[in-house]
């Protein structure tokens, strides 16, 4: 067998080459992950058995009492049950709000370009925009909101009853734009055919809306479900910029907790734990989601 | 009832018209405020239309306010993670697509993993990381640790798996290398791909909240959402001020909502449609 | 210096063999086609020729070097794809240029090669244009400059004729042959298409299944297909072929097929006189049958195909088997239905085995 000349390879040592080119096509983001992603990941659960000063000395093991400690007490348990009523409150109707307006926008109308960027539009809004933005509608000296009547008291950011569902309007309000860009894409996948054979079917608007056009949405909304519930559980600038967590504790949603417990508190321990149950009850919530929901779902053959 | 197609017409344009004025309407109410004379904001009727518009609230958010540096920071930060997100996306998902080598498929679950690991589990350690490296109240502190994504190699993998295996055969034959394919080829033909890449993280970069406010106490350093947080708290006769900041805080993203519509749609969207 | 060879080489994908135990030679400057139907092996092959596949074993040879281990680029070849595989964000220009970057070609030299190139195939006024631009004749041609533009010593083809119409396609064909001669390289061309293979080839290799059928000229691999496969395979309309029996009486040997009993040939004869009762399957092309009164064979007219220049015949034999005669255009065709007799050209009669194989019988 003659010897190749020049730089040629054999397969094997090919082989070799390309593997190691596809690691070190992988190791930065690996990189990245394994210290910002999977190392706390990981540290959290050691975290929650220590009670660990943030910037203090020494860690002194205390184990999983600590867990039954916080998980137990009572600011917990409204934490967890003013974050789920927040998510009941903004998820669904975020969601219906993108989808009339993804609806109402599904036609061929000149300038529909327009309506259809500004429907988009909340989308360029961070939470902090929406949050500003709102504080000042619900400003009782200056805000429109009150001006047109919406005055209870004390003032809505204020009110023990009022707080949650104004920081749950700001929510809705900045997703709308979102949640109408999801369903337009959505609508845009149901093929023309079908519209229009049901409406020579003679399905009156809102019998093809019910009937019709949700069932073949159904996966989309049900992504927008998953995944507006997932962000929900998440909300924080809302609460930190408007109401601080309160009045008495009534916004004080699970991801503001961990956040007052690491800069007030100083506390990691209990910031782990905390964040381990925010983790469980979302991945709990997806998968319960993935498994209730998913049934429900017409995918289309 | 008999209607006409015209006033048919007509309805659907009234109904999207209010549609439209109702979602626009707390911005509207915030740029006119931003207009305003601190004494007209208090008027009763609220004032709708600045027969005065005072432009001067918003240079006032820029220097005093220091809204030129929180925009500056937030440009900064969201460059460099948009740059780094860009860049590990493009070159793990071409390895993901075109290479072979062992552990590939359990890489790429880790880096899908990486998507349902949520925010706040990591935030405590890296917080002490971010310290105990000196990086606290740094640009360093604020974009490193979101210079990879997973969600970003999925998209790309997709995006270089479209490319014929014919062009890669072809390069090879004409003597082409993998790092050299990539970039004078793949990377080229994934352009929609990148841009909408591009556009999703810059969005996702230039909201940042906790973690800004997490890592940075130096106002010399804060993003324009923390800066937002510090106008707020201010009393009535600067709210006009506020109001200002805020409309700066969302102009960048207004613009590239307009410039990059169709980009941005189809990166928010690669999930949804496919389910 | 142009010359390949494949030598004992196998290509397994997992259970599958794509090729097996495959030993060609290609001469220098030889147009060498190779065909078979889709899955055949022969675009396997040609992969790896290219270097874009491995043989599990065996070894590739190209000019007077071992090959198997060597990187694509460094094998002196060039190779033309089906799909052109243009870069369809390059201008035509930058498309034929490629390869010559790669080796980092000094500037001028680039620039005078691949006028030359375009030159050769009248791409110069579509230099600056994108393929997106192009007809599909067009690019075939860019792809077609792109290889030749390194004067590489064998040229690879990978069914590049199968996307043009077939107008174009002829015309193809034939400057496709031009072009070779006038550059002296040496070509492996791969097809599915038998009259590509017929009329393009120096020597056609007929493959089916991952084996070698047959290798030889074109006029050799026609009037001797090797066996059963390539006597099907190659012609068109395809060879006519009726199983039987033989029968020996007399001192003579014939076939028994169903509609009539037909002699053969003095070679085949001496193949298989001693299997007297034995299955055979008897093969004739259809430009070798007549319709004739006096004619061994009986047959029913099924359909009459005119085609202007020529007609086909199509009959049922006694079992419904078809059989084809082609008759010159001036004959006058018979009705369907009709009851007719045929008569074959006997020393262009062919006789295989029926087993496996279906090799053909005959002596030396």
């Amino acid at each position: 067998m003659a010897r190749t000349p020049g730089h040629a390879l054999t397969r094997a040592a090919q082989r070799r080459r390309e593997a190691l080119l596809g690691y070190v096509l992988v190791a930065p983001a690996l990189l990245v992950f394994a210290v910002f992603v999977f190392y706390p990941f990981a540290k959290n659960f050691r975290l929650a058995l220590y009670r660990d000063k943030l910037f203090g000395p020494g860690s002194e093991y205390v184990g999983f009492s600590q867990v039954t400690d916080v998980l137990g007490s009572a600011d917990f348990r409204q934490s967890l049950w003013v974050t789920v009523v927040f998510a009941l409150m903004s998820v669904p109707l975020g969601i219906f709000l993108g989808l009339a307006l993804a609806v109402a926008a599904h036609q061929k109308l000149r300038g529909i370009g327009i309506y259809r960027t500004i429907f988009a539009s909340t989308v360029a809004s961070s939470v902090a925009v929406a949050s500003v933005i709102f504080g000042t509608l619900f400003n009782p000296v200056i805000g429109w909101l009150p001006w047109m009547g919406l005055n209870p008291q004390p003032p809505l950011l204020q009110n023990p009853d009022w707080a949650l569902p104004a920081v749950a309007l700001v929510t809705i309000w900045q997703s709308i734009g979102l949640s109408f860009i999801v369903m337009s894409a959505g609508l845009q996948a149901i093929p023309d055919e079908v519209m229009e054979a049901a409406q020579l079917d003679g399905a009156r608007p809102w019998r093809r809306f019910w009937r019709v056009t949700v069932p073949l949405l159904s996966p989309t909304i049900f992504f927008a479900v998953v995944v507006g519930g997932i962000f929900a559980f998440q909300a924080f600038a809302q609460v930190e910029m408007l109401t601080d967590g309160g009045p008495i504790k009534r916004t004080n949603v699970l991801t503001y907790y961990i956040f007052t417990t690491l800069r007030e508190g100083q506390d990691e321990g209990k910031a782990a734990v905390l964040s381990i149950a925010l983790f469980v009850v979302t991945l709990a919530l997806t998968l319960f989601q993935m498994r209730i929901l998913e049934k429900r779902v017409h995918y289309a053959q | 009832m008999p209607s006409s197609p015209a006033l048919r017409k007509a309805v659907r344009y009234l109904v999207l018209t209010l549609l439209a004025f109702v979602v626009l309407f707390p911005v509207y109410v915030t740029v006119v405020g931003s207009l305003l004379l601190p004494e007209q904001l208090t008027s009763r009727p609220p004032t709708l239309f600045p027969d005065n518009p005072q432009w001067g609230s918003y240079s006032e958010a820029w220097t005093d306010g220091n809204f030129g540096t929180y925009l500056w920071n937030s440009a900064v930060v969201t460059a460099a993670i948009t740059l780094g997100q860009l860049l590990t996306s493009i070159l793990a998902g071409y390895a993901f697509a075109m290479l072979e080598f062992p552990l590939k498929r359990t890489i790429f679950v880790v880096f899908l993993a990486t998507m349902m690991v949520p925010f706040e589990v990591t935030i405590i350690t890296n917080l002490q990381t971010v310290t105990d490296l000196n990086w606290y109240d740094t640009y360093a502190g604020l974009a490193v640790p979101f210079l990879a994504t997973g969600f970003g190699a999925f998209l790309m993998r997709q995006a270089f798996l479209q490319i014929p295996s014919d062009l890669r055969d072809a390069a090879t034959i004409d003597g082409y290398g993998h790092l050299k394919f990539l970039a004078r080829v793949a990377v080229p033909l994934a352009r929609p791909s990148i841009a909408a890449l591009a556009v999703f993280s810059f969005l996702g970069a230039w909201n940042q909240y906790l973690w800004p406010l997490l890592v940075t106490e130096d106002d010399r350093l804060r993003t324009v959402q923390i800066g937002l947080r510090q106008l707020r708290s201010t009393q009535l006769d600067e709210i006009n001020v506020t109001l200002a900041g805020t409309v700066l805080a969302a102009l960048p993203l207004v613009v590239l909502l307009i410039l990059f519509q169709k980009q941005l749609i189809r990166g928010l969207t690669t999930g949804a449609v496919k389910g | 210096m142009g010359r390949v060879a494949f030598d004992h080489v196998t290509k397994r994908f997992g259970d599958v063999t794509a090729v097996d135990d495959l030993t060609l030679d290609v001469a220098d400057q030889e147009f060498l086609v190779l065909v078979g139907p889709s899955g055949c092996g022969k675009t396997t092959a040609l992969r790896m020729l290219a270097g874009l596949d491995d043989p599990t074993s065996g070894d590739i040879v190209i000019g007077e070097r071992v090959v198997t281990e060597v990187a694509a680029l460094d094998r002196d070849i060039a190779m033309v794809f089906q799909s052109y595989a243009l870069y369809p964000h390059m201008t035509v220009r930058r498309n034929i240029e490629f390869p010559l970057r790669s080796r980092k070609v000094p500037g001028p030299e680039r620039d005078k090669l691949v006028a030359d190139a375009a030159a050769s195939l009248d791409l110069g006024q579509l230099l600056d244009r994108k393929p997106a631009q192009l007809s599909g004749g067009q690019r075939q041609r860019v792809a077609l400059a792109r290889a030749i533009v390194r004067r590489p010593a064998v040229f690879l083809m990978d069914e590049p004729l199968s996307n043009l119409d077939a107008k174009l396609r002829v015309q193809t064909r034939a400057e496709l042959v031009e072009l070779q001669r006038r550059l002296s390289t040496t070509v492996v061309y791969v097809t599915h298409d038998q009259v590509e293979a017929m009329t393009m080839a120096d020597r056609i290799a007929v493959m089916d299944r991952g084996l070698l059928q047959q290798v030889g000229p074109p006029q050799e691999v026609y009037a001797k297909p090797a066996n059963l496969f390539v006597a099907r395979f190659i012609g068109n309309p395809p060879m006519n072929t009726v199983a039987g029996k033989v029968v020996v009486s007399e001192g003579t040997t014939s076939v028994q097929v169903p509609g009539g009993r037909l002699e053969l040939p003095p070679a085949a004869t001496a193949a298989v006189q001693e299997r007297d009762d034995a299955d055979v399957i008897v093969g004739v092309r259809p430009e070798h049958a007549k319709l004739d009164p006096e004619g061994p064979l009986e047959a029913t007219v099924a359909v009459v195909e005119v085609l202007g220049h020529e007609q086909h015949v199509i009959c049922r034999l006694a079992d419904e088997t078809l059989f084809i005669v082609r008759q010159p255009n001036d004959d006058v065709p018979p009705g369907t239905g009709i009851d007719v007799r045929i008569s074959v050209d006997t020393r262009r009669l062919h006789v295989f085995d029926a087993g496996p194989g279906g090799h053909r019988l005959e002596s030396d």
